[in-house]
Order: C-alpha cells, then structure tokens, then sequence
C-alpha cells in the first residue's frame, strides 16, 4: 500500500476531490421463508465532484443515499458491502486501503456530518472535546489550535457565545445549534470532503433555514467539497451545485441544479419537483362546529408554567383545521388535551353540541369513538404483535360488536379504501412499509366511524411521495365520510394543501386563526412571516432571499 | 417436517433431552425397571447388566430412582414456576398499568418478600409447615414470583407508554384488554428468557431444600435428596451422587437451549415467520 499522505499531495492538484466509478454495493438479507440472499442496495452509481463543490443526492428512503454517501469513507452500515467499482478521493482507490489507511483517511480527508446530532453526540463529554478530537488524533494541530479553530467556526456556523459553548454538554443546547456544532466538528480537521446525511431533516423549518445558511456560508468560506444527502429538494435546491437523483439504487436524473428543477428531463424528477402541489379548494361551511376548545390552559403534572395558554378553536364538520407551530410550541400537547389524555387546568371541551369530560375515565365509548387520532409514527402506534386484521377489527369489535366473518368482510372494505389489498390483512406491522403502517392507521380510524379525526404530524415521518399519497387519501376519505380533521404539523406546505382554516402556535399561544385564506395573507404578524418565509421553495436562491427578508429570529427548539 | 428441520442444532439437542426427560418422568412406572423405593441389591453396586447404573447406598436401583426422582423434581419446579409467573406477571402487569398506589403497596411489599434471603426464608416456614409437595409448590411459587413481579413490571412499564397503548386507551380499553393483549404479547421475549432461568432455579432450589432434608421426605426420590443420600459415598470413590447431580445439570443446561431458541423465535415480529 503506498503511503496514504504523499498520494494525497500528489493527487490534489490533478482530478476530482471525489471519483466513484461503477460503485456496486450489496447486503445480505434474511427474509421469512427463503434461504438469506444477497441483494444489490447500490447498482452501478458513478459520480464526481471538484472541489469546492456541492453535490445533491436525493431519493426516497431506501434509495441507496446514505449508503453511497458512507462509501465516500469506505465504510458500509449495518453488513452493507462495498461489493464493486471504485471509489477514488484525491486520486486513489480508497477500497483498497488497509484499515489504518482508512483511519488517516476518516476525519481527516474526509468527515460525515449525521441526521440526529443529538444521537452522534457522546452525552458524557464536552462539546469542544468531541469537536477537536478527529484534528488531535490525526495530529493535525495542537490543542490549542484546534481550540482556536473550533471558535472560530462556532462564530462562523453563528453559534450563540462561540468562546464558551465549547465548554457546555450535548445536552445544553438546542438541536439546530448541536447540528451546527456537528458541522463546526466536521470541518475542524480541514478536511477535503465533508459528506453531510440529512442535516436538517430533525429540525423545525424555522431551524432548518439557519442551519442551511450557516451550512452554505461554512461551505463557500472554507472551500470543502461536500456530498448533501436529503429528500427534499427544495432544501437541496438552496445549497447544491449539482443535483443526483437516486430511485432504488440506480442513477435516475443528474444536471446542475437549475436545470434538474427547472427542466427535469425524467418523470420521477418530474413526480419529486411537483410533489407539494395538491390543489384543495378552501370550504367553509360557517356551520356550527363540532369540536370546540374554549380557552384551554394546561400543564404538565404539577409544574407551573403552562404549556397552553387561553388557547381556542373550533373545527367545522367536514372540514380540516391544521394547527402550526416549531416545536415546543403545544401543537401536541393541545392534541393530548382533546383527547383527554391531559385533563387541562382551565377551559372546557365541547364536541358535538355536548359538553366533554376533562379527563379520559369520564367519557363515554361514543365519545371515544367518534374522536379518532391518529399518530407521527406509524409503527410504534400499533402493537407490532398484532396482525393488520387485528389492529383494524379491534375497533369494529369494540364499538360495534362485529365478529367473525362479518368483522373480517369489513376489515377487507376498509383496507379496499385506504388502497391496501386483502393480502395484508394477516400481515405484523413489521411487514409493511412506512406509507402502508400509516394507511393501516388511518384505517383503525375510521373503523371507529368517527366524526373528528386528530392527525398529529401524520406525514412527517414519511417521503414526500408516500406523504402526498397519504394526504390525497385524507382529503379522498373527508369527501367520502364528511369526517373533520384537526390536523397538527409543523409543515407549511402540508397546511397549505389540505387545511380549511389555520391556527399558528408559538410558544403555548394562539397567535393567530381564521379561514385558510385570511391567514396566508398579507399583512403578517411576526411568527407567522417567519413560519411562511421559512419553508423552502424550490427555487434557486431562495434561501438568500428568505433569509435577509427575515423580521424575527426563530425561538430556536 | 420443515418445522423441525429449522431448529437450530443447540436447540435441538436441549429438546430432545428435555423430551426425554420429561417422557421418563411421565412414563417411569412403564419405563422405569425397577420400583423406585424397593431395596434389591447390595449397597453401592457397580454398574452391571442388572443395574444399568449400579445401586444406592441402600442398595435401591439407581437408574428406576433416577426415573422417579426426576418425576417428583420436574413436577414440583415446574408447578413452582408456573405459579410464579402466572402470579407474578399479572401482578407485575397490573402494578405498571395502575400506577400509582396500587403499585407503590404491591412493590413494597415485594421488596419486603425480597429482602430476607430466599433459601432462609423457605427453611423457616418448611420447619413450621409440613414439607408435602402442595406446600412445598406453594412456597417456591410465591418466593420466585417475586422476581417474576420486578421483571414484569420493569418491561410493562416500558411498554406502557408506547403509542400503541395509549391508542388502546383512547380507544376505551379495559385494564384486561391492555394488561394481557397489548402487553403480554409484547413482554413475552423477556419472560420467556426468565422462564427458563426460573425453571432451572426452582429444580436446584428444591435440590437445595432435599439436600438439606427440608425438601421431598424419604422414601420419595429427588434428584436433590439422591445427591444427599449417595454423599458419602464420594469419600469411597463411588460416583453414585454425582448422577442425579449431573441429571440436574443436563435438564438445566437443556432447558436454557430451549428457552434461548423460543426467546429468538419470539423476538421476531414477523410472527416467528422468519428464519430466526
């Protein structure tokens, strides 16, 4: 093997940073009922990046992103094999390389900047130690130094007291400022390459923005050369010289950003780029309503600061009332309160021209019943031990006696409308994918005939297709049902697409409220500018647009 | 039988002891050449065509007494085992899903069970009480469901706050509805794993109380009694004891196999669809 350090001095000047040539990548799966089998999760992929540049790569989950993005670093996730072609930074073939090869080439030409900062970081230690450590062990500065540099990257990547924060643990601070310490620890041993998976996808969209910008910034004042992985392309559309769109493993689409937005060449580019667009005609009956929260005030067991403050809203029969907020803002906590798993402290709950118990013990079964949630993540929302039939029947046994045969004709009706065949019915949770578990939930649902359903953050746990796909359903299922949806989310363009009417949260309060329309125009509170401006568009040079027209920082969760 | 065809080679040698075992013990007046308690032979006979494993010290057949002592020992730890886990997952259940009081007063009370040593405590209501097979189950039962209660309630509180439990209550679930089918199912891989722990703890305890004379009374075998009886004989060179005792370890160890093989069949999701 030649030494690592002289082929990096050697290779710099001539090529790209990164050159994946015919990159192959297989894992060996253990499905039920077959022998184990290897499949390909990465087939035949070939990309180059100069430096200095931004890359894209962008696909549903499963599309082979991340795996391509670790193989920039030699390095395959969870039995993943790096099976064929090859993978070249700075001009040599780094799947040749020996493991203390790879160790001189990780951190130190290359860096990986995580999705959830919160699980990369090692709770046990201080920020700075774990920022500097790649540059101390590769003996690329003295402490001092590196020190030195991490602050001023902390001040660079607009971090609050860049002297001190160093000093503070993992978790006292806020998760868009540990992104961007996340960031200020990759780009601290100056690397080549920084590969960064999913940075803002756990972020508020008020977050999001500022982490993006502190990501550009930190890209374009340092030179690096990075891989972007995310599945929003509008996100990526702010950031990326070039854009790579990946569907199960293969190349689909690449062009510089501009074009791969503007004038996608393929229909799967072109599904991507439209996919926010669903045209929903605002209704607005002016009946009376059938859910009522009248100035709900409620805390967290004994503690006094209250998490909702006065809040009150009504939600129309057959309509969608979304409620927005970042998190932290009681969106959820408002949820809890209607369903009365969170008696609140002041106001009361009408539904249905009756009066509802606070707590849960108190209500009847029809007031349960006609009062349906459904949750963010799909599959812990259902036992992962019990079939589809199940899950969906429980409901129909509960409430209204149905058994047997009888039960299972409804179970297989109501998989018929959420667009699951009968094949599922005996199926466990863990044989269905993301959009499915959630298709199975919205079915629980309705198996109870309800009247209002709450939807806590139904589609954020999903691709943007699979969201789209389950929104249509929603909005298909009220037309059918005349069936209400409070609907909780932190995504502006969820809103814009199935809301009827709109309140925006911040900080426990209802800051503002009324009909769709009234409340996405003009002229703005503070919060609700901030909320608009931040969600991405997908348009180049948004994010410079957005972030100098900006009134008011974001509460920053 | 693709079923059999799938369990793992540890696993299987574990079934086919445990099976044999337990058949013996269900069978032994059948399979068993000798009366347990009848005095044949000379004491501490080698092994012979006659005596496939030689006599005791009072010259019984220690192959037929095997045969019944493994009767008795199987039959009280694993009646001892399933009172304490029928006892103390529904307790440990119910202490999670209550809250509160309820599951402050049951777990205090079981750490007062815990705190005085468990083999102490059974020798002193054994003294008081007579040592008949119904007490001593009893006893067993209710000392080991303590340990069953603290695991069940661990793992319950656990599950307890997952998403799906709470949509049962939203739902308007009974206590019943949430204790045996959205929990139990979902605590079934830790309790089995316990169960074969439990099992094995319950033949070696009982073992403990024969040895120390407090267990099964003469002229009933157990395995724990026959390693007491045949003690002596170890000074002389003759292995005698050290058969029920290897007896104890061979279920123990094979038990535990199993246990292990059905803890990773219930660990899959897919309903043990899986190779796994």
């Amino acid at each position: 093997m030649p030494d690592a350090t002289q082929t990096r001095d050697s290779a710099s000047s001539t090529g790209p940073l990164l050159d994946i040539r015919n990159l192959r990548i297989e894992a060996t799966v253990y499905p039920p009922d077959e022998p184990p089998h290897d499949i390909t999760i990465v087939e035949d992929v070939s990309l180059q990046l100069e430096k200095g540049k931004v890359l894209g790569l962008i696909g549903e989950s499963g599309a082979g992103k991340s795996t391509i993005g670790l193989s920039a670093m030699a390095y395959g996730r969870g039995g993943v094999r790096i099976t064929g072609g090859e993978v070249l930074v700075n001009g040599r073939d780094i799947r040749q390389l020996n493991p203390r090869g790879l160790r001189h080439l990780r951190g130190r030409e290359v860096c990986y900047v995580a999705q959830s900062a919160a699980a990369a970081f090692n709770p046990a230690h201080r920020l700075m130690d774990q920022v500097v450590e790649a540059t101390l062990k590769h003996g690329l500065a003295s402490r001092a130094e590196a020190e030195e540099r991490a602050r001023e990257l902390f001040g660079k990547l607009g971090l609050p007291d860049p002297d001190n924060i160093g000093q503070r643990y993992p978790h006292q601070v806020s998760g868009g400022q540990l992104q961007r310490v996340m960031t200020a620890m990759a780009l601290c041993s100056e690397p080549d390459l920084i590969v960064f998976d999913e940075p803002t996808t756990a972020l508020d969209v008020t977050t999001q923005i500022d982490v993006l910008a502190a990501i550009k910034d930190a890209i374009r004042d340092t030179g690096v050369g990075a891989l972007y992985i995310t599945h929003d392309l509008a996100v990526v559309a702010q950031v990326s010289d070039e854009i790579m769109v990946l569907r199960h493993g293969k190349l689909v689409e690449q062009g510089e950003t501009r074009q791969i937005i503007e004038q996608p060449q393929e229909e799967y580019t072109r599904q991507l780029v439209s996919v926010r667009k669903i045209d929903h005609e605002e209704k607005s009956s002016g009946g009376k309503a059938i859910l009522a929260a009248k100035s709900i005030t409620a805390a967290y067991g004994s503690s006094t600061s209250d998490v909702l403050k006065e809040v009150s809203l009504e939600v129309r029969p057959g309509e969608t009332l979304a409620v927005v907020g970042e998190s932290g803002s009681g969106k959820s906590t408002l949820a809890r309160v209607i369903t009365g798993l969170l008696p609140p402290r002041r106001g009361s709950i009408e539904f249905d021209g009756r009066k509802l118990s606070k707590g849960l013990e108190g209500r009847s079964r029809d007031d349960l019943r006609e009062l349906q949630m459904i949750y963010q993540m799909a599959d812990v929302a259902m036992n992962p031990r019990h079939t589809v039939a199940t899950i969906i029947g429980r409901p129909l046994e509960f409430y209204f006696g149905i058994r047997g045969r009888e039960r299972d004709e409804r179970v297989a009706e109501l998989l018929d409308k959420i667009e699951m065949g009968e094949g599922f019915a005996d199926r466990y949770p863990a044989e269905l994918s993301g959009g499915q578990k959630q298709r199975v939930c919205i079915a629980r649902a309705l198996a109870a005939d309800p009247k209002v359903i709450i939807c806590d953050e139904v589609t954020s746990a999903l691709d943007p297709l699979v969201a789209h796909g389950i929104l249509d359903l929603l909005l298909q299922l009220q037309e059918e049902k005349q069936v209400s949806y409070l609907f909780i989310t932190h995504d502006l363009a969820t809103v814009k697409a199935i809301a009827d009417s709109i309140a925006v949260m911040y900080q426990g309060r209802l800051v503002r409220y009324g009909p769709k329309s009234e409340v996405l125009s003009p002229p703005f509170d503070d919060y609700t500018q901030l909320l608009l401006s931040s969600v991405p568009e997908m348009e180049v040079g948004w994010l410079e647009k957005a972030i100098s027209s900006r009134r008011m920082e974001s509460a920053g969760n | 039988m693709a079923f059999l065809r799938r369990v793992p080679f540890g696993a299987a040698i574990g079934l086919v002891i445990t099976v044999t075992m337990v058949l013996a013990a269900i069978l032994a007046p059948w399979v068993a050449p000798y009366p347990g308690s009848q005095v044949l032979g000379g004491v501490w006979e080698p092994a012979s065509s006659q005596y496939l494993l030689g006599t005791d010290n009072l010259g019984r057949d220690l192959l037929s007494r095997l045969i019944y002592g493994g009767r008795t020992t199987i039959f009280i730890a694993s009646m001892a085992t399933a009172l304490a886990f029928i006892l103390g997952s529904v307790l440990g259940f119910t202490a999670a899903v209550f809250g509160g009081w309820v599951d402050q007063v049951m777990s205090r009370l079981v750490d007062l069970l815990m705190s005085i040593p468990t083999l102490i405590f059974a020798l002193v209501i054994l003294s008081v009480l007579p040592s008949t097979i119904p007490i001593l189950i009893l006893v067993m039962g209710i000392l080991d469901s303590t340990r069953v209660y603290r695991l069940s309630r661990a793992v319950a509180v656990d599950i307890n706050v997952m998403d799906f439990v709470e949509a049962a209550k939203l739902r308007g679930e009974g206590r019943g509805w949430i204790i045996f089918r959205e929990i139990l199912p979902n605590a079934l891989s830790p309790l089995v794993a316990e169960l074969g722990l439990r099992f094995i703890f319950a033949v070696l305890f009982l073992s403990a109380l024969s040895f120390l004379g407090l267990g099964v009374q003469p002229p009933h075998a157990d395995w724990g009694g026959m390693v007491r009886e045949n003690r002596e004989g170890i000074v002389f060179g003759i292995a005698a004891a050290l058969i029920p005792a290897g007896a104890i370890a061979a279920l123990a160890i094979s038990v535990n196999l199993v246990a292990d093989w059905v803890l990773r069949r219930t660990t899959d999701l897919k309903g043990g669809r899986g190779d796994a």
